[in-house]
């Protein structure tokens, strides 16, 4: 049922993606699928009653029966998911200073705008 | 437990429909924060507390660049409805890509069983029990992005120096070789 | 933003340095509790963006000059790509953990983990001065466009 949830958030991001045409909502669009594929990845890699896969003292010294890894959620995705914000974050920030400059240039953010000054430009 | 992660994505998706429905920007930008914020409190929920940090620190510098890249430049709002044919071009994709997402979820394996039970030597079962001695650090999360994945982490040091890199690039004065700033300290 | 109120600018003065230490923190504490080098350094740089947005650029130069901040950007990337370099010319593997077998320490400990501690300082060098080059950049343009366009307003108020 979370699978689904994150699929649908993913999809309505894909639909604003296709389906805007203003650039900054554009934008807005790939920052959400963005956040829903890292909480998928994240919820694929999640076990019932899990900890966080962070030792401390108390759980170093555990007994035998009640193994840390037994009981510790799978830290290969977050360590993903982790270099995965860091980028979107870069991503994000190119994507912002190449739309600045089309609003230097061309004046609006209106995509189709934008299209007919590049055909007049070049006729 | 799911019942709480269910309710986070119910919030996360009506955020969702709200930053591309509504016309004014700034709204927008808002609720996508609020997408932002959701994905964090998912995160701690579901025992990761260093991406909580990291989500939520990283949300905020994206509504400041979003902000300077609207507000900042007089953009207030947006025009105009969807048209119809791009709204159906949408949709089909979406329908598409649904069912077919639908039908391979038969093989997903259910939610709260993780992959690395599954698998027999799953490579996380090997740094959960021997990460203390082999790398040396309590938070299995940093030793396998520092230790056993270190390169991964080199080609992500690699992307954001290269798109800050471009970024920078882009921000030329017109027809000049360098930032108006750097032509400043150059003058004195 | 050109009129900066009185409150805002002097509480920034106070809370930035604040932010700052938190930042080498979190950087610092990588290993043993939550954090690392990725959301440290972007703590770091939002010390800086703080100082930015509240007291304007000028004053943002002052506390991290643009020459330095591409420079230490550089410098990280550098360094972290010479720790892997460095196990390569210990013992003929890349990247392996050379810190961490010359002098393991006691686990829960600040010095243990072999060379995640450098690594994370490295990347979050190199992550805070990449994201104060961007943030400084587009507040940049921001300003040379304010002064191309006058008098053209998208802004539709109703």
């Amino acid at each position: 049922m979370v699978y689904l949830l994150c699929i649908l958030l993913l999809m309505v991001g894909l639909f604003g993606l296709i389906s805007q045409k203003n650039l900054i909502k554009i934008i807005l669009s790939i920052v959400i699928i963005e956040s829903a594929v890292n909480l998928f990845f994240v919820l694929a890699g999640y076990r019932d009653d899990g900890i966080a896969p962070i030792m401390t003292e108390r759980t170093a010294q555990l007994p035998e029966s009640v193994r840390f890894a037994g009981r510790a959620v799978d830290p290969l995705p977050q360590a993903m998911v982790l270099t995965s914000i860091v980028i979107g974050l870069a991503f994000t920030a190119l994507m912002v200073t190449m739309a600045l400059r089309i609003y230097d240039v061309y004046g609006t953010y209106d995509i189709r705008e934008i299209w007919k000054k590049r055909d007049k430009k070049s006729k | 437990m799911e019942y709480l992660l269910v309710f986070i994505l119910i919030f996360m998706i009506m955020a969702a429909v709200i930053a591309l429905w509504t016309d004014e920007l700034l709204s927008a930008v808002i609720a996508v924060g609020a997408v932002g914020f959701g994905a964090s409190t998912a995160f701690l929920l579901l025992g990761a507390p260093d991406l909580a940090i990291t989500q939520i620190v990283v949300e905020v510098v994206t509504l400041v660049l979003l902000i300077k890249a609207t507000i900042g430049v007089g953009v207030r709002t947006t025009s105009g409805s969807l048209s119809a044919r791009r709204a159906a071009q949408a949709a089909a994709v979406v329908v598409l890509l649904l069912s077919y997402i639908i039908v391979s979820f038969r093989a997903m394996p259910p939610f709260g069983s993780s992959v690395m039970e599954r698998i027999a030597d799953a490579p996380s079962i090997t740094y959960l029990e021997e990460g203390l001695d082999l790398a040396g650090s309590a938070n299995h999360v940093m030793s396998v992005l520092l230790d056993f994945r270190a390169y991964d982490t080199l080609g992500e040091a690699t992307i954001i120096f290269t798109a800050v890199l471009g970024a920078l690039l882009l921000m030329r004065k017109k027809g000049g070789k360098s930032l108006d700033i750097e032509q400043k300290e150059e003058k004195e | 933003m050109k009129n900066r109120s009185l409150i805002v600018s002097k509480i920034s003065r106070w809370v930035a340095p604040v932010i700052f230490v938190f930042g080498i923190y979190v950087i610092m504490y990588g290993h043993l509790s939550p954090g690392g080098g990725f959301p440290g350094g972007v703590i770091l740089s939002s010390a800086f963006i703080l100082v930015m947005l509240a007291r304007g650029r000028d004053e943002a130069l002052h506390t991290l000059p643009f020459g330095l901040a591409k420079e230490l950007d550089a410098v990280g990337a550098l360094l972290f790509l010479l720790l892997a370099w460095t196990g390569l010319v210990l013992s003929g593997v890349f990247f392996v953990n050379f810190l961490h077998r010359i002098s393991p320490g006691e686990p829960m400990r600040l010095w243990s983990g072999g060379f995640i501690l450098p690594g994370n300082m490295a990347i979050g060098l190199k992550v805070a001065a990449s994201l104060f080059l961007v943030m400084f950049a587009l507040s940049a343009l921001r300003i040379s466009n304010n002064e191309e366009n006058e008098g053209e307003d998208n802004s539709t108020e109703g």
